[in-house]
């Protein structure tokens, strides 16, 4: 993942310029391809897609996924819903903050981790659940908090 | 050659099915024994996962919950042949939870591999749409009426008279949308599914536009699902390169953390490129949906079970079931349980039956106290009411829903107080902010059982807090808002004393 970069941004948008409701696919390439998304793409996108820039701004905000600036190198969604609230999943994330000494939604000094609230990511047969980088981990307690120490940690 | 199958369901990866493929995998090698691994979706029993299966001249055998660990060990045991181990489960079908269930939508999730056509044929698939060929439109909308099929989402709309008000609006372009958004807390049949006979969604999606006069679909999954989304991506792949979707265009569009966009108007609007708000009704989506047009909105389930009632025939369907829910639900046994996962029944069983017969009580062993029945929007009930029936009429009469069939179990240390501000937390965090009651109520009410919680003015404040819901209930443009006075107000009848009430003896009985 880089900084946003014009040419790139520009590349992106028109891959996606002539679909029907392009907006949200292309905020997620976006997203996928800079791990943000940048300010300076707002008109860029809004120019293409014949919108207002308050028009796209106003998607960018209402959208808990799209993230105005990088997140760390690791990204740590933890369930916070009432499946896993049943399975003590509060503690768990709590031992987890502190461990990294983030709040939610913040980021490590070093810029490694993020850590995120979701709510619900359909695991709720295994709870508590988390998702590191998009991989789903179940029974998030004990030695899976431990292991997932180890697989965050810079070598 | 003896295949192995292991499943590829996120909730079987997330406590270790790929580190367990890998061992197997390698074990072979290093003993030169001839196995494919096949990886499926999962037959829901998540209490057994990783559970894998192997294909004996006597049928499958499975094996759960394995661990990587165990690789050499099962091995040694002659697993090839189905041999005795400590893990071995015997058949799938004769383990108790799955013998017990009516498999309809879920007949062949974690039995076939997701991204073989030829394999989804070989299991029935497609068998509705040739149904649905043969019997022309008009048919097909009076098989689906006639089968009794209602909204698995939560809403319970009769989906024939859904498709029926499509198929008579007049129109340059109709669309069939697939509600894919399934944000519920308990909830998983959806991305089973996606993720384990994806095949079934784009069959049903097919009949639908066949039925209505639609060629375009769109598939809407929400982005906390990234394993389901590469599934139906395959899948459709798949299905174009083999000639599936020639008369029909299909496309997944992916949500972006929206729990609202799964309410159907915010979904539309999410699609075309918007804010996920929620759009005032009428006109309905059947009239005026998507970009405009005459929309078929329908939640997963709903679509995925259509090919087998058009295949099996509608009666078959309706014969299943009590009162007005006919047929079969996945109900999605979740939380603190110990026997945790997808079980697919005619409804009518007793709320009681599932938790405490099926679901075996809770996982620690402590005492079951309350459940939340549908989602984040759904009541809490208590073990009083556990001879509730699971349908939909029976859950709106004790004041809950059914929702999309998720239960998430509780034991005794759940405070009731907290539950209720947790609702309305989670209101405020996903209101879309239309409308007033839900976007301003929702803060409202966090502060006001905050209050409470502290034990200031309590009967005053609860008197607010009851005051508020009905407001909410009555004056919110969708059930974001409308509904999540479920949970408050189902926390401080059934579970007073942990308001600071005293429990009257008449509530108790």
């Amino acid at each position: 993942m880089t900084m946003w970069n014009e040419a790139q941004g520009q590349e992106i948008i028109r891959r996606h310029a002539g679909r029907e409701g392009a907006l949200l696919p292309i905020l997620h390439e976006l997203q996928a391809a800079f791990g943000y998304v940048a300010a300076e793409s707002i008109p860029v996108v809004a120019d293409a897609l014949n919108l207002s820039r308050a028009e796209v701004h106003g998607v960018v905000s209402f959208y808990h996924d799209f993230r105005g600036e990088p997140a760390g190198r690791h990204i740590l969604k933890l369930c916070r819903a009432e499946a896993c609230q049943s399975m003590d999943a509060g503690s768990v994330a709590q031992a987890v903050l502190d461990r990294f000494e983030v709040a939610w939604g913040g980021t490590t000094a070093d810029g490694n981790l993020t850590i995120e609230a979701t709510y619900c990511l359909g695991l709720c047969s295994c709870a508590p659940a988390a998702m590191l980088d998009g991989q789903p981990i179940g029974r998030l307690s004990g030695a899976a908090v431990e292991n997932l120490v180890r697989e965050v940690e810079p070598r | 050659m003896t295949r192995i199958f292991i499943p590829q369901d996120a909730g079987a990866r997330a406590v270790g099915a790929d580190r367990v493929a890998d061992a197997l995998r390698a074990e072979a090698a290093r003993r030169g024994r001839d196995v494919t691994l096949v990886r499926t979706g999962s037959r829901g029993l998540f209490w057994l996962e990783p559970m894998i299966e192997v294909e004996t001249p006597a049928g499958r055998i499975a094996y759960g919950p394995v661990t990587a660990g165990d690789a050499a060990t099962l091995f040694e045991a002659g697993l090839e042949e189905g041999g005795a181990h400590p893990l071995r489960l015997g058949k799938p079908d004769d383990i108790p939870f799955l013998k017990q269930q009516t498999r309809i939508t879920f007949a062949r999730c974690g039995i076939v591999d997701p991204t073989s056509l030829d394999d989804y044929r070989a299991h029935g698939g497609y068998r509705g749409l040739s149904r649905a060929l043969q019997i022309g439109p008009p048919g097909v909308i009076e098989a689906v009426t006639a089968s009794g099929l209602r909204g698995r989402g939560g809403a319970g709309f009769p989906t024939g008279i859904k498709w029926k008000t499509v198929a008579d609006t007049a129109a340059d372009r109709k669309f069939i949308v697939c509600n894919a958004d399934e944000g519920d807390s308990g909830t998983y049949a959806d991305r089973m599914i996606m993720e384990g006979d994806p095949f079934s969604v784009i069959e049903g999606m097919t009949i639908a536009g066949y039925a209505v006069g639609a060629t375009r679909g769109y598939i809407y999954i929400r982005s906390e699902y990234p394993d389901a989304i590469r599934a139906m991506e395959r899948a459709i792949v798949v299905a174009v390169n083999r000639g599936c979707l020639d008369d029909f265009c299909l496309e997944v569009r992916v949500g972006a953390g929206s729990y609202v966009c799964g309410e159907e108007t915010a979904l539309l609007e999410s699609i075309e490129g918007r804010r996920g708000q929620v759009r005032a009704k009428p006109p309905l989506p059947a009239h005026k949906g998507l970009f405009g047009r005459p929309t078929v909105v329908n939640n997963l389930v709903t679509l995925a079970t259509v090919p087998a009632i058009l295949a099996d025939g509608a009666e078959r369907y309706a014969a299943l079931g009590v009162g007005r829910s006919r047929g079969t639900m996945p109900i999605q046994i979740a939380g603190n349980v110990r026997h945790g996962g997808l079980f697919e029944a005619p409804f009518g069983l007793t709320l009681g039956e599932i938790v405490d017969g099926i679901g075996g009580g809770t996982a620690n062993g402590r005492p079951v106290r309350a459940v939340q029945v549908g989602g984040p929007l759904g009541a809490y009930f208590p073990r009083a009411l556990f001879d509730t029936p699971f349908d939909y009429e029976a859950f709106a009469g004790r004041d809950g829903l059914i929702g999309h069939g998720g239960i998430v179990v509780f034991d005794d240390s759940v405070d009731m107080a907290r539950q209720a501000r947790f609702a309305l937390e989670f209101c405020g965090i996903e209101s879309c902010g239309k409308c007033t009651p839900c976007r301003i109520g929702s803060v409202r009410g966090v502060e006001t059982i905050d209050r409470i919680i502290a034990g200031d003015r309590r009967d005053a404040n609860l008197a607010l807090v009851e005051d508020l819901c009905q407001t909410l209930k009555f004056g919110s443009l969708c059930a974001l808002g409308g509904f999540t006075p479920y949970p408050v107000m189902s926390a401080i009848t059934h579970f007073p004393e942990d308001f600071g009430r005293t429990r009257l003896p008449a509530a108790a009985a």
